[in-house]
């Protein structure tokens, strides 16, 4: 056969009508390429404003600081100009205060709306963060700086606070006298600030905005984050060893059996999750079925023996009802419950895995001569890494921010992260937090896929 | 070798799985050492459970099976010391070649030398010195093999229990595979128990050939008494092409039995499973076998025949002619000048020796 192709000037390959034959290829892939994308194009549109653009938003505003800059630009521009911060401020700052806080006041929308008021409250929110009692100083301090002279027949009446503020302001709260308050300013000075996450883990900028540890009795968060590890470390290794035998008698047992065991385990799956956190409760509570149980069962001896060579000892060997286990309310109760809840996926990509791995191996190695347990663990197991990969990684992402179980369960040191993301979200509403913490979660799940990625590479992942 | 006692002996073995139907009836096999025997068989007949009986994979349900004159019904398969090669190979995916040959030295504790001499003289073996640092994936289909090979073998076993080990690969390959596979018996002296389902395969390597039907072995012995003396109509048409005729017996005369067709043929043919004047036979007739327009008188078997097909095989013509009352007939005509005359539609005399066409059982 001759080589009916031709080669034009520049060395592309061409079609029998002279077109070049990767326009031509492209050109007869284009069709199928445009119907595929329309096909995507609904879950990809969905996955982007429900998904990305949200969560986006949100995460900015764990470093957005451009409101309070809006309401005290010059009050900033004089806070660089102070130079020794441990004494307090001149002049000029007290009034550039003054005046931001009469600029912002009488700040109006397009519509000619008064905005300034608002913008204000928020600042006052925004500056307790940083240092408590801030909210209300500011309030008041509006209030007193806008006051007009109403007597006044100007056009535009005078303010009754008129300069030099320094003593006045003192004078009225002695707030402003304490240089703490000026100087917790530092960390609000630019529009983007780290200051969210320094506070998430327990950090904090100091008046010249380094970095320094919060003061003792502030510092929560560290504790939590610590607990939140290990709370997943310890449910990712217990589902890691209650999972792998049942995935395994999944995996091998006959069909009916497997199918009924299959049962079992998707059963709870599909169940409320209240209702199983409520059935655990009643479970392990101080009064409850697993405490009335050990109470009747366990046998109960009090009183002296006689031993032989130790003579007579006193024993006591009674699980009385001050024995009763806490269970309940604590980190046990956290860890029992969400086991119980993340097992399944744990179980599932387990199976998958031992699906696959065809039993003539086990066989193979057995007629090499390994015992049936040398077998299954120089042959077996090595085959099922994906799987405690996948398993261990879904559960672990899935624990790391897990929030309803430590919520109704975990009383006091049971808490995790996730419930103090949503205690920022609801109560304190302090969103810019909530969105560090998140964002830190976040960060410590891509490192997790990352770091999985390099150790056994995440083509072996096998989700189910 | 017929005084030694046989390396493997299958007495009055019976396998069932689930208590009401019997997959192996009554088996029955002496294996001697250094023979290469073959379990053929099709697919459900019983020839992979006989095997995995004897790996110890899977328990006897009566009788008892012999290595080296022990009963080994309840020697656990790690402690019987059979190599095996598995159908799918099952070589182990996480490991390189020279980990999975080193796997049985290493559990039966093997020095660390002895393992790397033992497992580079394997490989040498199956021509693959340098692959040894590969993962079997990274392997072709018949390199695999290979491996496999080399891994029952590397522990010097007494016995190589093959499980339809070439199925998986094409069929020049596979016919490479089965000389040299052939070769590595004789060389080595090993003793091999093999399943196929291939016929082909079973004739060109064994030394006896056990054919399983239905859970029962209809005839164990050499390939060319299997090709040539088939015992009954199923191992004549399991067993290479095979042209039948259903007929009665209408006398028999020593060694010649004399069969009228169901047509109303009359056929001398040599006697081989049958007992009486009367019972039914099939007559069993190789292609190969049948003369076309042969001399008068020369032969005491000779019909008319008609061309129904002429099929070209290149080394040969496949033929099909209606016969007897048969119109399936194949006759295999060496393509030579003589021969090319047949047209589809001719009438011609077909003929063959009594010699070669068996009177089985019916």
């Amino acid at each position: 056969m001759s080589d009916t192709s031709t080669i034009n000037s520049q060395g592309q390959l061409l079609t029998s009508d002279g077109v070049p034959l990767k326009d031509s290829l492209r050109k007869s892939l284009r069709r199928t390429k445009i119907r595929s994308f329309l096909l995507i194009i609904v879950p990809l549109l969905f996955l982007l404003i429900m998904f990305v653009v949200p969560i986006g938003t949100l995460l900015t505003k764990s470093v957005d600081d451009t409101s309070i800059n809006t309401v005290f630009p010059k009050t900033f521009a004089q806070y660089e100009l102070w130079e020794d911060k441990s004494i307090l401020p001149s002049e000029e700052m007290f009034a550039a205060v003054i005046n931001d806080i009469r600029i912002t006041h009488k700040m109006e929308n397009s519509e000619g709306k008064n905005i300034g008021k608002n913008l204000l409250g928020k600042a006052g929110t925004r500056m307790t963060y940083e240092f408590s009692g801030w909210r209300s100083l500011l309030l008041k301090t509006v209030k007193e700086a806008t006051k007009v002279d109403k007597k006044s027949k100007e056009v535009i009446k005078p303010y009754v606070l008129e300069a030099p503020y320094k003593e006045k302001m003192i004078k009225r709260d002695k707030r402003w006298g304490k240089v703490e308050f000026w100087q917790s300013m530092g960390a609000m000075k630019d529009p983007y600030t780290m200051g969210y996450y320094l506070n998430a883990v327990d950090l904090r900028y100091d008046a010249n905005k380094n970095i320094i540890q919060k003061n003792e009795y502030l510092k929560i968060y560290k504790t939590i984050w610590m607990r939140t590890l290990q709370v997943s470390l310890i449910v990712t290794l217990a589902c890691l060893f209650l999972a792998y035998p049942v995935a395994y008698l999944l995996a091998t047992l006959p069909m009916r059996a497997s199918n009924l065991l299959m049962i079992c385990v998707l059963m709870p799956f599909w169940t409320s999750l209240l209702v199983r956190i409520v059935a655990w409760m009643i479970m392990l509570q101080q009064n409850g079925v697993v405490n009335d149980t050990l109470l009747t069962i366990l046998p109960c001896f009090e009183g002296a023996l006689n031993f032989p060579f130790i003579g007579e000892t006193f024993i006591d060997l009674c699980f009385g009802e001050e024995d009763r286990l806490p269970m309940m309310y604590n980190f046990t109760g956290t860890i029992i419950v969400m086991t119980q809840v993340l097992l399944p996926f744990m179980i599932l990509p387990l199976y998958s895995v031992m699906k696959g791995v065809p039993p003539s191996y086990m066989k193979a190695a057995q007629n090499l001569g390994a015992t049936p347990t040398w077998a299954f663990i120089k042959v077996y197991m090595p085959q099922t890494v994906p799987g405690i990969g996948a398993g261990c990684i879904l559960v672990f992402i899935v624990a790391i921010g897990y929030y309803i179980s430590p919520e109704l369960v975990g009383g006091k040191d049971g808490l995790m992260i996730g419930n103090f993301v949503a205690r920022e979200m609801q109560q304190t509403l302090n969103w810019g937090l909530a969105a560090a913490m998140g964002a830190l979660l976040l960060t410590a799940v891509l490192a997790l896929y990352w770091a999985y990625d390099r150790l056994v590479g995440l083509n072996n992942l096998k989700m189910g | 070798m017929s005084e030694e006692r046989p390396l493997v002996k299958f007495e009055n073995v019976q396998k069932s799985y689930d208590g009401e139907i019997l997959v192996v009836k009554d088996f029955n096999l002496d294996v001697a050492k250094g023979e290469f025997v073959t379990m053929l068989g099709p697919s459900g007949s019983g020839k992979t459970t006989c095997l995995m009986m004897l790996a110890g994979f899977e328990p006897t349900t009566n009788g008892t099976i012999y290595l080296k004159d022990k009963p080994i019904n309840n020697v656990p398969p790690h402690k019987r010391g059979i190599g095996m090669v598995f159908q799918n190979y099952a070589l182990f995916p996480h490991m390189t070649v020279a980990e999975n040959l080193a796997f049985p030295l290493e559990v039966r504790k093997m020095g660390k030398e002895e393992r790397e001499r033992r497992v580079n003289r394997a490989l040498d073996m199956v021509q693959l010195g340098e692959f040894g640092n590969r993962r079997p994936m990274q392997l072709s289909g018949g390199q695999q093999q290979r491996v496999a090979v080399a891994r029952s073998l590397v522990f010097d076993p007494d016995l190589v229990l093959m499980d339809e080990p070439l199925g998986a690969l094409d069929k020049n390959l596979r016919e490479q595979m089965q000389y040299e596979i052939k070769h590595l018996h004789e060389q080595l002296g090993l003793t091999v128990v093999y399943v196929t389902h291939d016929q082909t395969e079973a004739l060109t390597m064994s030394n006896r050939i056990a054919v399983f039907n239905d859970g029962v072995v209809l005839q164990c012995s050499s390939p060319e008494a299997l090709y040539e003396k088939p015992e009954n109509a199923f191992v004549a048409n399991f067993i290479g092409e095979n042209n039948r005729l259903m007929g009665a017996v209408e006398a028999i005369n020593g060694k010649q039995v004399t069969v009228k067709t169901d047509s109303g043929d009359i056929v001398i043919a040599t006697k081989a499973n049958v007992n009486a004047v009367g019972e039914r036979t099939t007559i069993s007739l190789r292609p190969e076998r049948i003369v076309v327009a042969p001399k008068a008188g020369t032969i005491p078997n000779s019909y008319s025949a008609k061309v129904e097909e002429l099929i070209y095989h290149g080394d040969h013509i496949r033929t099909r002619f209606s016969v007897c009352g048969h119109d399936d007939f194949i006759v295999k005509i060496p393509n030579s000048i003589d021969n090319v005359s047949l047209k589809e539609g001719k009438q011609v005399n077909i003929g063959w020796m009594s010699e070669d066409c068996l009177a089985l059982d019916g």
